[in-house]
């Protein structure tokens, strides 16, 4: 069977979940090729084996940490000279589609971004997208050369699938001119001990309705007694109420999870673009003409202190 | 010598408007207003404010698209840009990303450049692709998604907001920027602005000018195809109650029904 090439997301060894959920898609269309660059990038093959890897090109090396995306491309691109595969698949983070454009353009390949499924199919794999904030879905496919595809995290389920997950070193060399970025200083963010926003079960968003950095506790209270990340509108953003990591929408972090709850968020375009297509959508808002209400499963029209609150008290009672 | 800025501006098509595909499942460009990309006004904002900083700069803002796209160069230039340059041709209609990358390396050469400035993706397509593209066919480094950016000395430097880690980065002229939403917001253009912009030059461009041969671009060229599009189905109806109290009690419940809690 063909190989099909899939870049890795870690941390320092940690296999990120979008890159497992990879895995499943690459199984539908050939056999995954893992290529895991950077610091602890040997620790990524056992998780990888275990979920279908067949083999682990793995290559470590300075200019990968001190270089911004380029030397990324460079071990890309030696890779998919080794193996000459069916496909190359990357997560859709801003990093994963810098590295997957700049090599689309080197080996002269087009590219599809955000893709939210895929399948094998006669002229190659058929990617499907949610564009124009999700209100219509396409199918396509890459018509020139090897297919270049990056996938949003939760569009597939992380299944096991036992492997040989052979490790190879991967022979890497960094062109000069690759090492045109430097990276001066970086600051790992903190973790807040919550789930990450994107991979999240269940999402419970506060808006400008929470008014105040000082009011978003009672968002984090409601989340946590769910075991669910905390995400934010833009006016919560650009108010300072929230961290912009943690916007959701258009030009912050897309989401799909099983559960998403807007708390005091109007439900603009370009929010709705980044959590339309969430299974179950519930909003908790005092002005029922808010559009947020024409996409929820279940609309609560009231103040969020008055139903946030109660709300983290009854999930409480009933999970006990 | 003059810092010589391009910034990439795209003509989309309005997002609170109805979008949808035309017949041949590219873009409908036709039905719906067009305006300069949001995002991309934050790239011009950081244009200005280099120039600004500088002893001596100059702006030129470059657009690819259809004859209506010269609405997006107007208001870049009544932002305070110095000259445009708009690449149109009836041979482009359908070019997707790979090719749009082509067509701006090379107008962005025959310009002359130091700097590069984009947004960090096109409100329509949104696939934040082109920066990384532009660097690569020009062979000079990448300085994109930037929440903050300065221009010193022949040096850019800027802070990376990414999913795992804040990067400070820094390279050497030319280069390609891009800049978020968190740069700081773009000014209005003035009053004086808007007529002066009517009397600056707009540079008109065509394939040929570009030495690119109709079948590099265009739907035909285009290195994807797009094999269906349809449009989501509404979300049914949900249930709506008001809170009379009751409100969190009802809502634990339809948590409880979908096996949430
Ligand atoms: C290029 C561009 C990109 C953008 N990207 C994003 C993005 O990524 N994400 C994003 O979210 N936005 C984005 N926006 C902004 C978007 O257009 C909206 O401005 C934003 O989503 C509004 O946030 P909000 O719903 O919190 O605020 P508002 O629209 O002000 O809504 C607040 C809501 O809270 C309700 N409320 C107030 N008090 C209470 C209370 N006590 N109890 C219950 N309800 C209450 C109000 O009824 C109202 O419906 C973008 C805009 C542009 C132009
Ligand atoms: N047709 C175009 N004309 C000029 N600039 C463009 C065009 N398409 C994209 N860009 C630039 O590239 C950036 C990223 O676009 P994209 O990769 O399409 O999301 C935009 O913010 C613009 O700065």
């Amino acid at each position: 069977m063909a190989e099909v090439l899939v870049f890795v997301d870690h941390v320092d060894g940690a296999v990120r979940k979008p890159t497992l959920e990879l895995l499943t898609l690459a199984r539908r269309i050939g056999d995954p090729v893992a290529v895991s660059l950077g610091n602890g990038a040997a620790d990524t093959a056992s998780a990888l084996a275990e979920h279908g890897a067949v083999k682990v090109l793995t290559a470590d090396a300075p200019e990968f940490g001190e270089y911004l995306v380029a030397p990324k491309v460079d071990a890309l691109q030696a890779a998919y000279e080794a193996v000459s595969p069916a496909a190359v698949l990357l997560p859709s983070s801003a990093e994963g589609k810098e590295i997957g454009a700049r090599l689309a353009v080197r080996i002269g390949s087009g590219i599809i971004t955000d893709a939210v499924d895929l399948e094998a199919g006669d002229e190659g794999p058929v990617a499907t997208q949610s564009v124009f904030a999700a209100s219509f879905t396409t199918k396509s496919r890459v018509s020139k050369g090897t297919p270049v595809i990056t996938v949003k995290p939760n569009s597939a389920p992380v299944e096991p699938a036992a492997a040989a997950g052979t490790v190879e070193a991967l022979a890497v060399t960094v062109a000069d001119s690759s090492k045109g970025t430097k990276v001066v200083s970086r600051t790992p963010r903190e973790s807040t001990g919550r789930p990450d926003l994107t991979e999240a079960a269940i999402v419970v968003s506060g808006g400008r309705g929470v008014n105040g950095a000082e009011n978003f506790p009672v968002i984090e209270a409601l989340a946590d007694s769910l075991g669910a990340a905390v995400g934010a509108s833009r006016a919560a953003v650009d108010a300072g109420w929230y961290p912009h990591t943690n916007q959701v929408g258009q030009t912050g972090k897309s989401v799909s999870p099983q559960l998403y709850i807007a708390a005091g968020i109007s439900g603009a375009i370009q929010h709705r673009a980044g959590m339309q297509t969430s299974k179950t959508i519930v909003a908790i808002n005092k002005d029922e003409e808010a559009p947020i209400f024409d996409l929820v499963d279940y609309g609560v029209v009231g103040d969020l202190f008055n139903v946030v609150p109660a709300l983290t008290d009854e999930v409480k009672t009933r999970k006990g | 010598m003059s810092l010589r800025i391009v910034v990439c501006v795209k003509y989309v098509p309005d997002a609170t408007g109805d979008r949808h595909f035309a017949e041949d499942l590219t873009v409908d460009r036709d039905d719906v207003d067009g305006l300069l990309s949001e995002l991309d006004e934050y790239a011009v904002e950081q244009a200005l404010q280099i120039k600004e900083a500088a002893d001596d700069a100059e702006i030129t803002v470059l657009t690819v698209g259809p004859e209506d796209a010269n609405d997006a160069l107007r208001k870049a230039l009544s932002m305070g840009a110095d000259k445009g340059v708009h690449v149109e041709d009836d041979d482009l209609h359908g070019t997707d990303a790979v090719g749009t990358s082509l067509v701006l390396a090379k107008a962005i050469e025959k310009t002359g450049y130091d700097l590069v400035v984009c947004g960090m993706a096109s409100t329509d397509g949104t696939m934040g692709v082109l920066p990384a593209m532009l660097a690569e066919r020009l062979g000079v480094p990448q300085v994109t998604q930037l929440s903050e950016v300065s221009v010193e000395d022949g040096v850019v430097k800027g802070r990376r907001d990414g999913d795992t880690a804040t990067e400070q980065l820094e390279a050497s002229l030319p280069a390609v920027v891009s800049v978020t939403d968190q740069s700081g917001e773009a000014r209005y253009p003035s009053f004086k602005g808007i007529m002066a912009a009517k009397k600056k030059p707009v540079e008109s461009l065509e394939l040929d000018d570009l030495d690119i041969d109709a079948d590099e671009v265009g739907l035909e060229g285009a290195w994807t195809k797009v094999e269906d599009a349809t449009e989501r189905p509404a979300r049914t109806a949900g249930t709506i109650v008001k809170d009379e109290g009751e409100g969190a009690k009802q809502l634990a419940e339809f948590l409880a029904g979908q096996k949430f809690i």
